[in-house]
């Protein structure tokens, strides 16, 4: 297995939020500080190993018809495993992210990748798979935490650095509280998208002068 | 029934379908909200779908719950909700499909899709950490639901439009998307401290 290849899939290419757009909901809400975002992400990471390495190895035993059910459990234990060892160890960070932890079991990347990708390769590939979609899925949480945290609230890394009260770096009377609510979340990854599809724009472009 | 316990049922029906609106204030179930908000008639169907089973989820889920802490098996929660999603979705689709096939036809395309529905599963975690009643947790079901048609029928109708416009070639189709989303959701902030009790 090419693991450059699929590393550059999973971080650039086939983005898990920026290109493929799945798992927009946690994206979206989570995103208000570094914290909750390296959390989030490692989490997801974590689940997504577990989970694909688990249903490549059981990719023969899995009858097709109900494959779809089957995967749902087996994320759906990992996702538990992950909540209750999260609330024994690091109840900071399950409190922040309250009820997005179970919905991870309906976050669209981990099924997505079971379908597209575990239940048709090796295991190695597979716990390959999960990393490089993970570590995706983890950058571009942190970008957008990194850009709604500073105008939002005016901080980096909020919950981790500091004490937990983050680096003030905008005075405390200036930033735009809309950045950390609902609106600031929408427009932010509009933002990053654009910007993101400008950039793999960019690069196809100065491949194909290259070419010439 | 006294006026206070129905004061709060309106409450909760009020702050789920405006102040708490589940895709543009809590962010659950934005997947089918950004795929199927193209057009109105099937944003339309869409949010049908998923009222009807958000009510049914938080019925049945409500009962497992009860089953849960009966048995001290609470940490099994997120596992045994998504299976009864799960069913009452395979469910609901083999009832329509044969019993009221125009129904069927108009919404079988959204059924499958609802189980990875953030907002059903959502919902029912919710009612738990509420400690919502049988009746509260029904009526914020399916107040989530129309709370959930309402913001993808008046999403799909600014897309209709937005889609036409000429915009500058990186924006084009999902960013374009999300800022008009969030100029949505900022209209929706303007419901927030809206209270009646």
């Amino acid at each position: 297995m090419d693991f450059k290849r699929q590393f550059r899939e999973g971080l650039l290419n086939k983005n898990p939020v920026l290109a493929q757009l799945l798992g927009m909901c946690s994206t979206l809400a989570i995103t208000t500080s570094l914290f909750n975002g390296l959390g989030m992400g490692i989490a997801v990471t974590v689940i997504l190993i577990c989970s694909n390495v688990l249903i490549s190895a059981l990719r023969k035993v899995i009858p097709n018809q109900i494959r779809i059910a089957a995967y749902i459990v087996i994320i759906a234990g990992f996702v538990t495993m992950v909540d209750l060892l999260l609330q024994a160890f690091i109840p900071a960070l399950a409190d922040s992210l309250g009820v997005f932890i179970p919905l991870i079991v309906v976050n669209c990347i981990i099924l997505g990748r079971a379908e597209a990708f575990a239940s048709k390769n090796t295991v190695a590939a597979s716990a390959v798979d999960g990393l490089c979609q993970g570590i995706g899925y983890t950058v571009a949480l942190v970008v957008m935490c990194v850009i709604r945290e500073l105008l939002g609230s005016g901080t980096f890394g909020g919950g981790l650095l500091n004490g937990g009260e983050g680096i003030r770096i905008i005075p405390e009377a200036y930033p735009a509280m809309q950045m950390v609510m609902p609106v600031g979340g929408f427009i932010t990854m509009g933002l990053v998208v654009a910007g993101f599809q400008w950039l793999l724009r960019r690069q196809a472009n100065q491949k194909k002068g290259a070419g010439k | 029934m006294d006026g206070n316990y129905i004061n709060a049922l309106l409450g909760i029906l009020l702050s789920a379908v405006l102040t708490e609106n589940y895709i543009l204030v809590k962010f659950y179930g934005i997947c089918p909200f950004m795929g199927v908000s193209k057009k109105i008639d099937t944003a339309l169907g869409m949010g049908m779908a998923v009222t009807f089973v958000m009510a049914l989820a938080s019925a049945a889920t409500w009962a497992v719950n009860l089953l849960l802490v009966a048995l001290e098996l609470e940490y099994m929660q997120t596992v045994a909700f998504i299976l009864v999603i799960a069913s009452i979705v395979q469910v609901v689709e083999m009832f329509l499909k044969k019993s009221v096939p125009a129904l069927y036809k108009a919404l079988g395309v959204f059924l499958p899709l609802i189980t990875t529905n953030c907002a059903v599963l959502g919902v029912a975690l919710v009612n738990v950490q509420e400690g919502y009643d049988f009746l509260q947790s029904v009526i914020n079901g399916a107040a989530g639901g129309i709370g959930f048609t309402v913001a993808i029928v008046l999403f799909a109708s600014i897309r209709e439009r937005v889609d036409k416009t000429d915009c500058p070639p990186i924006f084009k189709g999902i960013p374009i998307t999300l800022i008009s989303a969030g100029l949505l959701a900022l209209a929706f902030m303007g419901f927030s401290g809206l209270k009646i009790f």
